[in-house]
């Protein structure tokens, strides 16, 4: 694996060393339709204003290349795409620049970043791009009668009998159990700091182990859905809106307890280009980049003002509004990422959801 | 010049080459001393030509794998940014309660690790130990930055009261030396309690034990069908003739050369409930609707799929062995009265022994280290150690973690080699 790593770095340091004598920059996401709608709306312009070039690597996951690469003293990437607690956990650790919200551009009608962002958006090294959602979809053809609408309808398989898909981790996973079983979006943080919460999460879970297809990557959901393996999966909403609006398939979202998670933009200390980085940062975020991101994906912008801008689908019709994950209707039963709360538990919670995984 | 390096110009020694006792080169070098000399310059040849491969070998598969294994008892993240902390550890016995020299010396270097941003190496470090703590060390370190007054222990417990948790001071101080053992410990189930006791940890956090057995238990299993699945079409590949033989290897090779990942979704496509299998059984009224069975997802799912992939690792040595076998061997066991089973049983069955071993050993090696297949089509039961050896490299980033575990696994396959080695014989193997 780090070998791998090693090796494939140098190899593209190198690749970056031979055409070094131009103004460029390399951006690390996650690639698929993400990547897609990132180039649209932020590298094409931005290489159209200032003659810079973008460099896109797609990875699985940014942060595990940048942490590679910090790992072995050559970084060779110079934006990265990462998920919140990984933003705070290298800038904790010193490895990403500090970014003061001062040097981002206002919005159009002269508010500053640091009051157009959303809250917890804009962080000592890091600024959000979109907010996502994981969120429960099924199958419409599979529930002729009664239709499911709620977390709880997730759990209930006597109600709703079939498959359910989930991700195999604690943090995607937990949360839903507990918003089933009862508890307010607002206190499932509480609840799951206990031991107590703990246990109520695992025995909502028992009851729909025998049941549950688990899944790793996020396109798995969407087809174990059109497979017809599952009839319930949980996943991210923007692979949702693609199969649904993009393929047409007859999938429904509920938008009871979805999971809110950021990407951040963040610049490793040693980025080889900062300049063009700190550049490319400041472009992408601004007000209109990010609402012209919604075109391309079902994601919410991180700005206030972007919002009022956000129009329709690529494909001239759909109205983006009901699709994005940052609709206040949804808002009202989203639970937030909690980078600290992860941090601090996810080993602890990963060691016994596994065990409890592996167990009978 | 060249001819001096000659060995066989040896022979035109002078007539007087016998008068010291020893034989001598045309120009009259010790003979013994050229050839050396000329065959150390072909060692040296030979080894240039080496040269890349071993640097290669060295730079991509040691260093890395050597630095791997190193991070799995060497851990300075708490270490190398608490210096002072660390030193009253090493100056004050296990047992000793933390006094205000110890408390001012972990507000220093929580200070100076807080302005350094190190402060998140050494949360992580110790949250590792005691689960919650990481946000323990941010927060405080946000705090301790803007300045703190003596004494500091009032001052630190009035931050947060957790600090004076006595398994945090514990796991301070297991972490003061950048070298240690808990990653093994935890890699097998095992903790390190407040006074440096090691106990089991709980029933419902145990999970990698469990994995090791399951691993090695599985890895068994696919080696064992591969056999009974791989023996008859080696055989009938080293018995038929030429033009179908042939025929026969392309099918077993064809599979070998696709992706593996071709080959894993297609099972799936197979296996899944409402995959081909269970379509056909349905239709064919094997099975009711509501009844279809579950093949993939679980540990039948990863069997299947490994063992077919696997399948030509143990087909291509036993072919090879088996070729090399006499027909006339069998065929006189036959003229004596021997049964075609006990011929097999006696004769045939103990030559193929060599290829038997070699596919198995490749098949359990490659088996007990296997993560894609049993990732994407073992669900909750069919997982290995290798997942969990996965998940610690990308998901939660504990690479000390992952290398315990790599190590571990590692050295139980070193042991079951040296085992096969002591009982079958290492000699006794042939890989084509």
């Amino acid at each position: 694996m780090k070998t791998t790593m090693v090796l494939s770095t140098a190899l593209v340091g190198l690749a970056f060393a031979a055409q070094a004598q131009d103004k460029e920059v390399n951006v690390v996401s996650w690639g698929g339709a993400y990547e897609v709608s990132q180039v649209e709306a932020y590298n094409k312009p931005f290489t159209e204003a200032t003659g810079i070039k973008v460099n896109m690597i797609a990875a699985d996951d940014p942060a595990t290349p940048l942490k590679a690469q910090i790992e072995a003293g050559n970084v060779t990437g110079d934006v990265f795409d990462v998920e919140v607690s990984n933003a705070i956990r290298l800038c904790d650790e010193g490895a990403l620049m500090e970014i003061d919200p001062a040097m981002l551009p206002a919005a159009p009608d002269g508010t500053p970043a640091a009051e157009d962002f959303i809250d917890g958006a804009l962080l000592d090294c890091a600024v959000a791009n979109i907010f996502w959602g994981t969120v429960i979809a099924f199958d419409t053809t599979k529930f002729t009668g009664e239709k499911p609408d709620s977390a709880a309808d997730f759990f209930d398989t006597a109600a709703f009998p079939g498959k359910r898909g989930l991700p195999k981790n604690p943090k995607r996973t937990m949360y839903l159990a507990l918003i089933a079983d009862g508890v307010p979006a607002d206190q499932v943080y509480e609840v799951l700091a206990t031991p107590e919460g703990v246990d109520r999460a695992f025995a909502k879970l028992d009851t729909i182990k025998n049941d549950v297809v688990w899944w790793e990557a996020g396109a798995q959901p969407v087809q174990l859905l059109a497979d017809g393996e599952v009839v319930m999966a949980t996943g991210y909403n923007g692979r949702f809106f693609d199969a649904m609006v993009g393929e047409g398939k007859p999938f429904e979202i509920i938008w009871d307890g979805q999971y809110m998670d950021m990407d951040m933009f963040v610049i490793p200390k040693d980025a080889p280009n900062p300049e063009a980085a700190m550049e490319y940062l400041k472009f992408a975020t601004d007000t209109q980049r990010l609402a012209d991101q919604a075109k391309y994906i079902a994601y919410g912008p991180s700005r206030k003002s972007s919002a009022a801008l956000v129009g329709k689908y690529k494909d001239g019709t759909t109205d983006m509004a009901p699709h994005m994950p940052t609709n206040p209707d949804y808002m009202k039963t989203a639970v937030m990422d909690d980078p600290e709360f992860w941090a601090d538990h996810d080993a602890e919670l990963t060691e016994r959801f596994n065990s409890w995984l592996a167990g009978a | 010049m060249a001819n001096a390096l000659d060995p066989h110009a040896a022979i035109a020694t002078t007539a007087g080459g016998v008068t010291d006792g020893a034989l001598r080169t045309a120009d009259g070098r010790p003979l013994v001393r050229a050839l050396a000399r000329s065959q150390s310059l072909a060692r040296r040849r030979a080894f240039l030509l080496v040269l890349p491969l071993l640097a290669f070998i060295l730079i991509t598969f040691v260093v890395p794998i050597g630095q791997m294994l190193q991070r799995s008892f060497y851990n300075d993240g708490f270490s190398a940014h608490m210096p002072q902390l660390s030193q009253w550890f090493a100056d004050n016995p296990r047992g000793t309660e933390p006094d205000e020299a110890a408390w001012t010396a972990l507000a220093t270097d929580l200070k100076a690790s807080a302005e350094a941003r190190t402060i998140g190496v050494v949360g992580t470090r110790i949250n590792y130990d005691v689960p919650g703590t990481r946000s323990l060390f941010t927060s405080t370190g946000r705090q301790v930055r803007r300045g703190l007054e003596p004494p500091y222990q009032a001052a630190l417990l009035d931050i947060n009261e957790d600090w004076a948790d006595p398994r945090l001071w514990s796991a301070m101080r297991d972490a003061s030396s950048p070298v240690t053992g808990n990653f093994y410990l935890a890699a097998v189930d095992r903790k390190r309690g407040d006074d440096g006791s090691i106990s089991q940890v709980e029933e419902r956090q145990q999970v990698y034990v469990m994995l090791f057995m399951r691993t090695f238990w599985l890895s068994l299993v696919i080696t064992f069908v591969t056999f009974v699945l791989g023996f008859p079409i080696a055989h009938l590949l080293a018995t038929l003739p030429m033009r179908k033989s042939n025929l026969l290897m392309i099918l077993v090779l064809l599979p070998f050369w696709t992706s593996l990942l071709v080959r894993t979704t297609s099972w799936m496509v197979l296996l899944q409930q409402q995959g081909v299998i269970n379509d056909i059984l349905v239709w064919l009224g094997v099975i009711g609707g509501g009844q279809r069975l579950q093949m993939i997802y679980n540990q039948t799912g990863t069997i299947i799929a490994m063992t077919h992939i696997l399948l030509p690792f143990m087909i291509l040595p036993l072919y090879s062995v088996m070729r090399t076998i006499n027909p006339s061997y069998v065929r006189a066991a036959r003229s004596l009265g021997a049964t075609s089973w006990t011929a097999f049983r006696r004769v045939y069955f103990p030559q193929t022994l060599p290829g038997l071993g070699a596919g198995a050993l490749l098949v359990f090696i490659l088996a007990v280290g296997y993560y894609i297949t049993p990732a994407l089509v073992g669900g909750s039961s069919g997982q290995l150690i290798s997942n969990m050896i996965a998940m610690h490299m990308t998901d939660t980033l504990n690479w000390s973690m992952a290398a315990a575990l790599a190590a571990l696994l590692l050295a139980a396959v070193l042991l079951l080699y040296w085992v096969y080695d002591r009982m079958v014989g290492i000699d006794n193997l042939k890989l084509g």
